[in-house]
């Protein structure tokens, strides 16, 4: 079946003409024609566009050209720009939006010959952990139709697990990519901030966000992120170093490497989760790592501090949402205040709504030195634990999430228990690290997530980490039931 | 500590987020669960630690040439304006 | 009525740089095309876009900071100002807050009566313009030009230093020039690229504290900044002194009336939420960068007025006047280095008279003077060697200046030459003298007056053209009866 098969394994047969780009293109369409519907996965079909983008890289292939990705299906989260086609951030706000322009990540991979089938769902402007906020309703879990996939890329990591393309992209603001990874057992990689360009991706958090793949495996992600990351000069925040050969050192022995236990991560943690962890941790030493036990002591803090700075930043992002120049306008406003007030409280849902208010409340006059400045502070105590850390290990280890994919509807309506389920991702992003969700196991037949976090640049060791796990298990090859 | 109905109100005004009367009750009750969960900070021992805006704390600004590279592509960027007129976008009367 | 108030003022002077693109967008910054024409996706603030710093408005603030003696801050960072406005796309201005590239600096500024002022400069910030909200053409409703926004601005802040609305308007000049000079502003108020907000107060005279104050906002001449400031003095000493008090407010003059009114749409407190912007960096300035720019500093008005009165010994106003522009500066010199320092004087007369009425009449601009210096000099050596008087040479420079053409030429075409034959003169002064016997015989008898009217005869009869100095020698000693 197309859809089991790797992405090395696409490209060869592409390339050995046993297979068409068009060809593959049509299953995964037929795939998603049939399964989306219960998912919810997808809110934008490209399916025109997509067969013409396979014909073309079919003619780019016959004319000799080579390349991993070329003719290689595709679905973005609909936070990337793609241009002419609508990119609504799963909000009302933007349902009429058809972006003039592509991010960076969408340019890029359409250099490399990928053919998009889509838009992905998700959380209302990558807020939420359930991809309940998404104007377009929620997404289910492949795993179980009742069950949240996590979020905010949830239609992204759905999709993945449902085999609806080859490979997803998603963003990472506080584990927005790692959290639905594990949710629906599927790999997932956020890259240290800066190494892929943030042009083009819709602004959630800006000093957070950093876009990634969702992939079957390390190896294919490894392939994924190698096309997307780079230097970007329309983004002053984006690194310019080179790019290192992810997959040349995907075979790389792991004699020696020093993992470190993040014990904050244990405390509280339910036993059965715990011993996924602790079986990983064997498979690692049999590897010939060494695990030891490190404590992040500020790590604890990392969830107020990441819910004062991502309001604040979002608050001051979304303005621009004012329906003057694109996006939902009210009707008829009778002023000024009105047109804005209205546009943009019937524009936005709840949460976003609830994330503007809070980040405006945390830099008000009187408030700023006690919220944001503070957080500000507990935001390096918590960046020099972890380099603290790495001064001692190699890689970070732990849990993604404390629990398997909870009940839709479940904490929808308690906001702060709902912010604790990113507890063990939010930390790499507040410190900028890379870090990757792998399938580790099962607990209640729902998967889990191993998480690991490594230094600045570190996704080559990263990858080559859970690329050699991912050798010794066969938990990323699980596929949910009526989706083989 | 918890946010009253006004406070609310305040912060909706400063965020120009309209709040209906069934909405305020909800928004008071898990806004102020928020500010108390993220009061939590000051528990934290910060002294003299710099705020840290920024992960790439301690990297400069990159400078971008002086050149011209945009041309006029108005009706393509207005083509998603809810209202325009003579090349400009309409909103109801501006009073200073 | 002003004896017992003191006045303060402060103003905060918005320098639109002369950058070909925008602060962190590559659209053009072009004065008048059509509306939205030179708005980009950054500009517009499209979902997703990223800004990027102009290397060149980070070059021209140094540029300022240098020139006004003051430190250049090796970090300065971006901040977002959060306020909703139709003109501010993204919702807030990227501006400069706590830590802004120019810190404390000071300017020497002449005040009419001659004495000099040092006003403080607090800071000098990076920041961005917004756009224009039209109004005409729409009913109940406004129409927005983004073209504008994104334009760099440097805002230069000064100290509460000024006491009077003529010390303000000496200061924004200063300012004025010296940008100008710089190359790094266009100056031109019209267009709106030099504009300032004033910070007016008043207090009883001798009291340390200072009163409440409103700021004017947007003055865009400097009679407007004059006439605002003293209208809203007068208004705040009125309200004082009837029992009331200044409430701290925005306040916007209205030419029309010529007064000062308070702005509805920013009553409300405002809360601007400042923060580092998350999308730009810290702006790293090493000394490279700035021994690179202190390279490019031109001569600064004052330095090039103290050398003006020193090597060519003019006065400290005609130096302060000839330095104003740097145009101005250099056509003098021009004019000077050909004709030798010991005409200095002539030169300066001749540039600041003549030459400036003409362009100031003809509105033309110095660069492109209809007559050039090596032409002026052409004129004034014709005075110097005494072939043609300071009158005629007037006459002489109306042609040059209309039809185009060299001193020498119009005065050969025209027959301009002075005549300084001794025999040629004596000979219109007999014949002057025969025709009018009675005002020959009133002069004897001590009519003094009447030494004009043959003067004049003289001249008439010569067309002007006889040397006055030789005809005024000649004629007292033919008048007095020598003859």
């Amino acid at each position: 079946m197309l859809h089991t098969l790797s992405i090395g394994e696409l490209g060869e047969s592409l390339s050995s003409r046993r297979l068409s780009s068009v060809e593959l293109t049509r299953h995964f369409l037929a795939r998603i024609e049939r399964l989306n519907p219960a998912l919810n996965a997808l809110i934008t079909l490209t399916g025109d566009r997509a067969l013409a983008a396979a014909a073309a890289a079919d003619a780019r292939r016959a004319s000799g050209e080579k390349g991993p990705l070329l003719g290689i299906p595709l679905i973005h989260k609909d936070i990337f720009c793609t241009d002419g086609v609508r990119t609504s951030c799963g909000s009302r706000m933007l349902d009429n939006f058809v972006s003039p322009y592509d991010a960076t990540v969408v340019t890029r991979l359409k250099a490399a010959g990928a053919v998009m089938l889509g838009k992905a769902n998700m959380d209302e402007f990558a807020m939420g952990s359930s991809n309940e906020t998404s104007y377009y309703g929620p997404v289910k879990n492949p795993w179980d139709l009742t069950k949240v996939p996590g979020g905010s890329s949830g239609g992204s990591a759905a999709a993945m697990a449902a085999r609806l393309a080859a490979y997803t992209t998603g963003t990472d603001t506080g584990g927005s990519i790692r959290q639905p990874a594990a949710l629906t057992g599927v790999t997932g990689i956020k890259p240290t901030y800066g190494r892929v360009s943030r042009y083009g991706m819709i602004a959630f958090a800006s000093s957070l966000d950093q876009a990634g793949v969702f992939a079957r495996s390390a190896a294919d992600a490894a392939v994924v992120l190698q096309a997307m990351a780079g230097f970007d000069p329309k983004d002053s925040t984006s690194i310019d170093a080179p790019v290192p050969d992810y997959h040349a050192s995907l075979n790389a022995p792991l004699a020696g490497l020093k993992i470190g236990l993040l014990r904050e991560f244990f405390e509280g943690l339910e036993a059965r989760n715990a011993a996924l962890i602790h079986d990983a941790l064997k498979i690692y030493r049999s590897l010939g790592a060494e695990t030891v036990e490190v404590s992040l002591p500020h790590l604890p803090m990392s969830v107020p501090t990441y819910y004062v700075v991502a309001p604040a930043e979002c608050s001051s992002n979304l303005s621009r949402f004012d329906g003057v120049r694109f996006g939902y306008r009210c009707s008829e406003p009778k002023d000024l205040l009105d047109l804005y007030t209205r546009s943009r409280g019937e524009g936005f849902g709840a949460e976003v709504k609830r994330r503007i208010m809070t980040g405006t409340y945390v830099l008000s006059a009187g408030y700023f030195d006690a919220y944001y400045l503070k957080a500000q502070k507990v935001r390096r105590l918590i960046t020099d634990d972890f380099r603290a850390a790495f001064a001692q290990v190699d890689l970070l280890i732990g849990p993604t999430t404390p629990t398997p994919a909870f009940a839709i509807g479940a904490k929808i309506d308690d906001p702060v228990t709902m912010y604790l389920n990113d507890i063990y991702t939010i930390g790499a992003n507040l410190a900028g690290l890379p870090a990757m969700s792998l399938p580790c196991g099962f607990v209640d037949e729902l998967p889990m997530g191993l998480q690991l976090i490594g230094p600045h640049f570190s996704e080559a060791k990263l990858l080559n980490a859970a690329h050699r796990f991912q050798e010794s298990t066969d938990w990323h090859r699980r596929s949910p039931r009526g989706y083989e | 500590m918890s946010l009253t109905r006004q406070d609310v109100a305040k912060i909706a005004h400063l965020a120009r987020l309209s709040i209906t009367e069934q909405e305020m009750p909800v928004y008071v009750t898990s806004l102020s669960s928020i500010v108390n969960f993220v009061d939590e900070l000051s528990r934290a021992q910060t002294g003299d630690v710099l705020p840290m805006a920024h992960p790439l704390d301690g990297q400069h600004q990159r400078l971008r040439a002086d050149e011209v590279s945009e041309s006029d592509n108005r009706e393509k960027y207005q083509s998603n304006a809810p209202q325009v007129q003579a090349g400009l976008y309409v909103v109801p009367r501006v009073i200073e | 009525m002003m004896s017992n108030w003191e006045v303060v003022i402060g103003l905060e002077i918005h320098a639109q740089l002369a950058t070909k693109s925008k602060i962190f967008s590559g659209s053009a910054t072009a004065y008048g095309a059509p509306p939205n024409s030179q708005a980009n996706l950054v500009d517009l603030a499209y979902p997703g876009v990223l800004p990027v710093l102009n290397a060149e408005a980070v070059r021209m603030a140094v540029k300022f900071g240098l020139s006004i003696g003051a430190e250049v801050a090796r970090r300065s960072v971006f901040a977002r100002k959060n306020y909703f406005y139709p003109d501010l796309p993204k919702g807030y201005q990227i501006s400069q807050y706590e830590l802004p590239v120019v810190k404390q600096g000071k300017l020497a500024v002449m005040l009419e009566d001659g004495t000099v002022k040092v006003v403080g400069v607090t800071r000098a910030h990076l920041e961005e313009d917004a756009g224009k909200s039209l109004h005409e053409g729409l009913a109940h409703a406004s129409g927005i030009d983004l073209n504008r926004a994104g334009t760099p601005l440097l805002e230069i802040v000064s100290e509460p230093d000024m006491r009077s609305a003529k010390e303000a308007v000496a200061y924004m000049k200063k300012i004025h020039t010296l940008v100008r000079y710089l190359e790094i502003c266009d100056g031109n108020m019209q267009e709106g690229s030099f504009r300032c907000d004033a910070n007016v107060s008043v207090r009883p005279r001798g009291r340390e504290k200072f009163g409440t104050r409103a700021e004017i906002k947007n003055l865009n001449s400097f009679r407007f900044v004059e006439k605002a400031i003293n209208y809203e003095v007068a208004r705040q000493i009125e309200l004082i002194e009837c029992g009331g008090s200044v409430v701290q407010e925005t306040r916007l003059y209205d030419s029309d009336k010529d007064e000062t009114r308070s702005m509805r749409s920013k009553e409300e407190a405002n809360d601007y939420r400042y923060f580092p912007d998350p999308d730009l960096l810290p702006v790293h300035i090493d000394e490279s960068f700035i021994d690179a720019v202190r390279a490019t500093l031109p001569e600064l008005p004052d330095d090039k007025a103290a050398r003006f009165s020193q090597e060519f010994s003019l006065s400290a106003y005609d130096a302060g006047v000839l330095s104003a522009s740097r145009e101005l500066g250099a056509y003098f010199e021009a004019v000077v280095v050909q004709m030798g320092p010991a005409h200095a004087k002539l030169a300066a007369n001749w540039v600041m008279g003549e030459l400036s009425s003409a362009l100031n009449r003809d509105n033309v601009d110095i660069a492109v003077s209809r007559v050039s210096p090596a032409q002026l000099k052409g004129l004034l050596t014709r005075i110097v060697d005494q072939t043609i008087s300071g009158k005629i040479a007037k006459e002489v420079f109306d042609a040059m200046w209309s039809e185009g053409k060299a001193a020498d030429a119009i005065i050969e075409a025209k027959g301009l030459k002075q005549i300084t034959d001794t025999g040629a003169i004596e000979g219109v002064i007999d014949a002057v003298i025969a025709a009018n016997p009675k005002q020959l015989a009133d002069y004897r008898s001590g009519k003094d007056k009447l030494f004009g009217f043959f003067v004049g005869q003289v001249m008439k009869a010569t067309e002007g053209k006889a040397n006055p100095a030789q005809l005024n020698e000649l004629l007292k000693a033919k008048l007095g009866g020598s003859a």
